[in-house]
């Protein structure tokens, strides 16, 4: 236990992955939501790097994965924040649970 | 117990707590600020496990720009006038039972796994040398494809954050 090893950052990760499971799971608020998301994806990260130092250290696979993977979330989050902005001026909340136009 | 062993730890607890922070607060600006706070914990595990631009570029991208986008969009909405409301008893216990049973099970298979011993190679291996002449010649295809991925993003955002023009009595919006 004293020298850390592959399963102890594989802890950590996957702690960070399940927390955002539980915040993605019981907040309302659509940009807490959000920050859940990037959590999980974050953690992703973290497993990415840890694999590719402990088992291919020679390679540089793994970080392009963790590259790609921060690219995206970018992405995805500047669409995201426009959803939420328009959600906003039409609905003026952003309660996932009070947009309920398309449910019934 | 040496230097590294003792830091990771503290980047660890620091992650986890202010991971636990950002869904625990009630205040949204308080979750921004906990999880910029947990990217940077997360850099600092880049930085030890040999990925240095990764740790700067997280830093950058995640805690230097789209925090500050959340940031801006917060107080772009005035949501603290009221606080948040909870989803119920029923719905916050289904997901520590839905998260907890699955970490559980995770951390039982990465505990039984057997443990790999880090093998001692050169700490450079992560700079932005070796990076970018793998960026340019193997990883070519996926770094333009990503570029036509953020145009694409880019104009899906200013099409959907667009105002809407405001529409006259009886006009009929088309599209």
């Amino acid at each position: 236990m004293n020298e850390i090893g592959l399963s102890q950052v594989l802890f950590v990760s996957c702690a960070l992955f399940f927390i955002g499971i539980y915040g993605f799971l019981t907040r309302r608020n659509m940009i807490t939501m959000l920050m859940s998301v990037e959590l999980i994806l974050n953690s992703v990260n973290i497993n990415f790097i840890a694999f590719n130092k402990y088992l291919f250290a020679h390679k540089l696979d793994g970080l392009f994965f963790t590259l790609f993977i921060i690219t995206i979330a970018a992405a995805e989050a500047s669409v995201a924040i426009a959803i939420i902005i328009n959600l906003y001026r039409n609905y003026h909340t952003i309660d996932v649970e009070e947009v309920d136009t398309m449910k019934f | 117990m040496d230097f590294y062993d003792i830091l990771f730890w503290i980047l660890s607890v620091m992650a986890v707590g202010c991971a636990l922070g950002v869904v625990l607060s009630r205040n949204p600006i308080h979750s921004v600020i906990f999880l910029i706070l947990t990217f940077f914990a997360i850099s600092g595990h880049y930085l030890i496990m040999n990925a240095q631009f990764l740790a700067i570029v997280n830093i950058i991208v995640y805690a230097g720009a789209i925090m500050v986008l959340f940031l801006y969009i917060l107080m772009l909405m005035n949501l603290n006038a009221d606080a948040e409301p909870q989803k119920g008893l029923l719905v916050q216990i289904a997901g520590i039972l839905s998260g907890g049973t699955l970490f559980l099970v995770l951390l039982a298979a990465t505990k039984s796994a057997h443990n790999e011993e880090i093998n001692k190679v050169s700490t450079n291996v992560g700079l932005i040398t070796n990076l970018g002449k793998l960026l340019f010649t193997k990883y070519v295809l996926p770094f333009e494809i990503s570029s036509v991925l953020f145009l694409t993003a880019m104009i899906g955002a200013i099409v959907i954050g667009k105002k809407e023009p405001q529409l006259k009595n009886g006009e009929e919006h088309i599209a």
